[in-house]
């Protein structure tokens, strides 16, 4: 079955003024109908860079220098505009970190919602407010007919994401891609927003890419987990497995950092070393060797590649076989 | 790999912003041309009226309204005199004009400005309602009035322009005079002892002092502008006194009949001098604050 | 709405109040002989003790001052010493030439430099970016009255594309019937589009003064509202959701990018209405400047008193409305009044 959307070796580098930034390096993942993975890995990882080049909203300093991203047939990655007006924010669509910002402060929500709902989908401009009404309906705000006239400003943070969750779906698409969208939110309203995009994928049979940095999080909501690293996908398996059998060193040092994993204040673990500076023209083939407790000669030479049906991908030539299982808090999805 | 220069250690004060200045303006040449054309006008200034070739005030009616030639590069005016010299000793007093004008806004408002941002409250206040009711006037309007009701003379020229620039020197020297008020090194002052007139001398008024420079570099090229239109109207410079924005008003009249060097060359030195201290500002704030790029 | 309003008139009442002071300070404390000034160069001593005791300027300064603002209340702005018309008579009816004259000049200011600073943010680094940074940095160094004098020798002298720079209207056509005092206006509402026409050359020339002059500043505060807006999270949101480019641009950045720049408008009249002079006096136009010019030259103190205080009242009259403007755009503004 081909899968909702396939990247394939993906790589993305900034020009900057200290030098160019080589963002993403051969980044390979793909997402089943209907599936949700997360996109998991440090500040800096580069998981929302590679968002932003799927969704083609890159800053103008960034360039795709590889790769492909197909959404079914189209490689969005060389895709001229016309064919990105098809599909961007009707096919495929994103919600972000930081929902009040990401709204028009100056224009009634309701009326954000109309602007996708007559782009996308088919509403004429007279029906469009009626209908977004009961899209705000549809993500659970009370009182929508009032709400719809409401601005930003004066909703809360869990409210604005509903909206923009409800931008987000307006078209129906058949991909979401979530940038932290419970960041900055209070635990309650986290689990309550991602119950609903959970819900909402459901019943449109979406496929949902859910980036965090929260290991836990992702846990509990993704069925695959595809774990990044300065740039490189490092580890890719479903989510079960990954708990009970991480095979790259990162993912194992990520999960023994999680604080859900820790007893106590004084078993939090940070990551050995720091990321590695994205500029250095001599980076290692493996971006973690620098910081690896568990390098060896062969690290030197390039990665491993996924071969086509691997189910769990480790980008590793030392990987851990063997691991004492950390359950996650909540089965896996 | 970055180039960001440093001063190395143990180089300080003068030497480091000597330094840092040379940096800023060889990394950017616009800044250097302007640099260059600011001595090239300081020097016209300073020997101007010395070294030009006619004198500015000498009329030669048989020589009237000629177009620019060999022997008079600029032209002659209606009365015979030489554009050119006329241009160049203008530089002076218009010059002037700019340095004094922007020296006493500074003093004035740059101590009524920290002064109200260090003590607060009732100077605060006056100095607001002040700044505020000027602010409240279009203000060359506000110019042509004062200097109305003072009196047809350069030094009110001078006086005008610095207090409706009053309210732009005090709200900058106040927001850095508040802003060092609770800092560490004043703590530190007052705490030796050092009575708050000593600690406004000398640590605020140093610190506020780089962020006023480039502001003053800007009022300069306004200061001469508004000068100049006052000239222009027949407030303050009176003929035969060379000075740019009266010889632009004098020759306006010959633009119309198609003998366009009389107005045009002091336009173009008014234009020049102003878009080089402009660029003049806007290198010095780089150098200052290079957050503040435009 | 009506609360943002009211809260914005009173917070313009000590602006006014401010006006009235200075300029009765302006013409009370005047070195030398306020009566002097006011009597004229030609008059003589018992003509100056006439004017002395007839202005009530022998009384106490605060009794001046109570009369002063009687006087402004009753719209009693003073005689005009060169025409012996009252000054609030003449800047009444010299005020439309202005005012026409401003606002064109704005109007073209506008259309020009707004469209500039959006283009020139939504290419950076392009020919029309370059183009707009070098139009705002020499728009601030060109003298008013210089544009004004190049376009005259250019256009009317070399060209002959425009009339001569003698007024609002040519000496063969008569002005339309007053109704706003705008010729423009005026002619069309009488269907007469010859002298339309007519008005209209006259204008072109110095309002296109005018509007140089102003380009600069509002084309610069557009392209970096723009830059700025552009590279905000709601406009990434906009382009995520596919939103057409007209819609991104236009309905999204654009009117969020105008808040800054409605407020610059603010400083830029402050630019035009002293550079509304200097346009009218190369333009010889029969607006409130060049009678307050002509009065200065002839030591007649009335009118220019007049004018200033004219000039504030209006200037704050606009600063009012660009903050009722600006709260009309803005829902935080309004809503949080």
């Amino acid at each position: 079955m081909t899968p909702a959307l396939a990247v394939e070796g993906l790589s993305v580098e900034f020009r900057t003024r200290s030098g160019v930034v080589r963002a993403l390096d051969n980044v390979s993942f793909s997402v089943g109908k209907g599936e949700t993975i997360a996109l998991v890995g440090e500040s800096g990882s580069g998981k929302s860079v590679t968002a932003y080049a799927v969704m083609g909203i890159l800053d103008p300093a960034g360039r795709v220098t590889t790769g492909r991203a197909m959404l079914g047939d189209l490689d969005l990655l060389s895709a001229t505009p016309g064919e990105f007006a098809e599909v961007r924010g009707r096919k495929m669509a994103m919600i972000f970190q930081n929902p009040r910002t990401a709204l028009n402060p100056i224009r009634p929500v309701g009326r954000q919602i109309g602007d996708v709902l007559i782009r996308h989908g088919n509403v004429s401009r007279r029906a469009a407010p009626a209908q977004a009404v009961e899209m705000l309906r549809a993500v659970g705000i009370t009182d929508p007919a009032r709400r719809a006239r409401a601005y930003p400003f004066e909703m809360s943070g869990g409210m604005c994401q509903r909206v923009m969750i409800a931008i987000a779906l307006a078209a129906k698409p058949s991909l979401l891609i979530a940038d932290e969208p419970t960041t900055g939110l209070d635990v309650t309203t986290q689990a309550v927003i991602m119950d609903l995009v959970s819900d909402l994928a459901k019943e449109l049979g979406m496929a949902t890419i859910f980036i965090t940095h929260d290991l836990a999080l992702a846990g509990q909501r993704a069925a695959r987990i595809v774990v990044m690293h300065a740039g490189h996908v490092v580890e890719s398996t479903p989510t079960g497995e990954l708990f009970a059998n991480p095979r790259h060193p990162y993912t194992a040092e990520l999960i023994a950092a999680t604080p859900d994993s820790a007893q106590n204040l004084d078993e939090l673990a940070a990551i050995r070393g720091a990321l590695p500076d994205l500029r250095r023209a001599d980076l290692p083939p493996c971006r973690y060797s620098e910081r690896c407790p568990r390098k060896i000669a062969a690290c030197a030479q390039p990665l491993p590649q996924a071969a086509p049906g691997t189910v769990h991908f480790t980008a590793c030539w030392n990987p851990m076989t063997e691991r004492a299982a950390i359950a996650p808090k909540v089965s896996a999805a | 790999m970055t180039d960001i220069a440093v001063a190395p250690r143990g180089e300080r004060g003068l030497a480091a912003l000597y330094r840092h200045a040379r940096y800023v303006i060889g990394e950017n040449s616009v800044t250097g041309f302007a640099f260059a054309l600011f001595v090239l006008i300081v020097l016209a200034a300073l020997f101007g009226p010395q070294i030009v070739p006619y004198d500015p005030l000498q009329s030669n009616t048989t020589a009237a309204l000629k177009p620019p030639n060999l022997h008079h590069w600029f032209g002659t005016d209606q009365l015979g005199r030489d554009v050119f010299s006329r241009v160049v000793a203008a530089t002076r007093l218009d010059f002037f004009i700019a340095v004094a004008s922007v020296a006493l806004v500074f003093l004035m408002g740059g101590l009524a400005g920290v002064a109200a941002g260090f003590f607060g409250g009732w100077t605060d206040r006056i100095v607001g309602r002040i700044a505020d009711t000027i602010m409240a006037f279009p203000l060359f309007v506000l110019a042509m009035g004062i200097v109305a009701a003072l009196g047809n003379t350069v030094q009110n020229i001078v006086i005008a322009t610095a207090i409706v620039n009053f309210p732009l020197y005090a709200r900058i020297a106040r927001a850095e005079a508040h802003v060092r008020r609770d800092a560490g090194f004043v703590e530190a002052a007052r705490l030796s002892g050092n009575s708050n007139w000593r600690i406004l001398a000398l640590q605020i008024l140093p610190n506020v002092f780089p962020i006023l420079v480039v502001q003053m570099s800007l009022t300069m090229g306004y200061a001469i502008l508004n000068a100049a239109g006052l000239s222009f109207i027949g407030l303050g410079v009176r003929p035969p006194t060379p000075e740019w924005g009266i010889m632009v008003a004098e020759g306006a009249a010959f633009m119309v009949s198609g003998e366009w060097w009389n107005a045009f060359f002091p336009g173009a030195a008014l234009m020049v001098a102003v878009f080089c201290f402009n660029l003049l500002g806007d290198g010095l704030r780089d150098m200052v604050d290079p957050r503040r790029r435009t | 709405m009506l609360l943002l309003i009211l809260k914005r008139l009173a917070m313009a009442i000590p602006s006014l109040i401010g006006v009235v002071i200075v300029t009765f300070l302006l013409t009370r404390a005047l070195p030398g002989d306020p009566a002097a000034y006011f009597a004229g160069p030609a008059a003589t001593p018992q003509a100056i003790e006439q004017v002395r005791v007839k202005l009530g300027l022998d009384r106490p300064l605060l009794a001046q001052f109570g009369r002063y603002v009687v006087d402004l209340a009753h719209g009693n702005l003073g005689t005009s010493l060169t025409t012996g018309q009252p000054v609030a008579a003449e800047l009444q009816s010299r005020l439309p030439a202005s005012a026409e004259l401003t606002l064109l000049g704005l109007l073209v200011s506008v259309a020009i430099a707004v469209p500039l600073g959006i283009l020139a943010a939504t290419r950076p680094n392009s020919l029309i970016d370059h183009a707009c940074r070098i139009v705002a940095t020499l728009g601030v160094s060109l003298p008013v009255f210089f544009t004004g004098l190049i376009l005259v020798y250019v256009f009317y002298y070399l060209l002959g594309w425009a009339p001569a720079p003698l007024g609002r209207l040519d000496v063969f056509y008569s002005p339309p019937p007053q109704v706003t005092g705008f010729y423009l206006i005026d002619s069309l509402i009488a269907g007469d589009l010859e002298t339309f026409m007519a008005a209209l050359k006259q204008l072109i020339l110095p309002a296109l003064t005018l509007g140089i002059f102003s380009l600069a500043p509002i084309a610069r505060m557009t392209r970096a509202s723009m830059l700025a807006v552009l590279s905000s999270d709601f406009v990434r949101t906009a382009r995520a959701s596919g939103l057409s480019a007209y819609t991104v641009i236009i309905a999204y950045a654009f009117r969020n990018a105008m808040l800054p720049v409605v407020t610059t408008l603010g400083m830029v009249f402050s630019f035009l209405l002293g550079a509304n002079v200097l346009v009218e006096k190369v333009f010889a136009w029969p607006g409130i400047g060049s009678y307050a010019v002509e009065a200065l030259l002839a030591s007649d103190f009335a009118p220019v008193q007049g004018f200033v205080l004219t000039m504030a009242i209006m200037y704050v009259a606009l600063n009012l409305t660009i903050d009722i403007l600006y709260g009309l755009i803005d829902p935080r503004v309004r809503l949080e009044a």
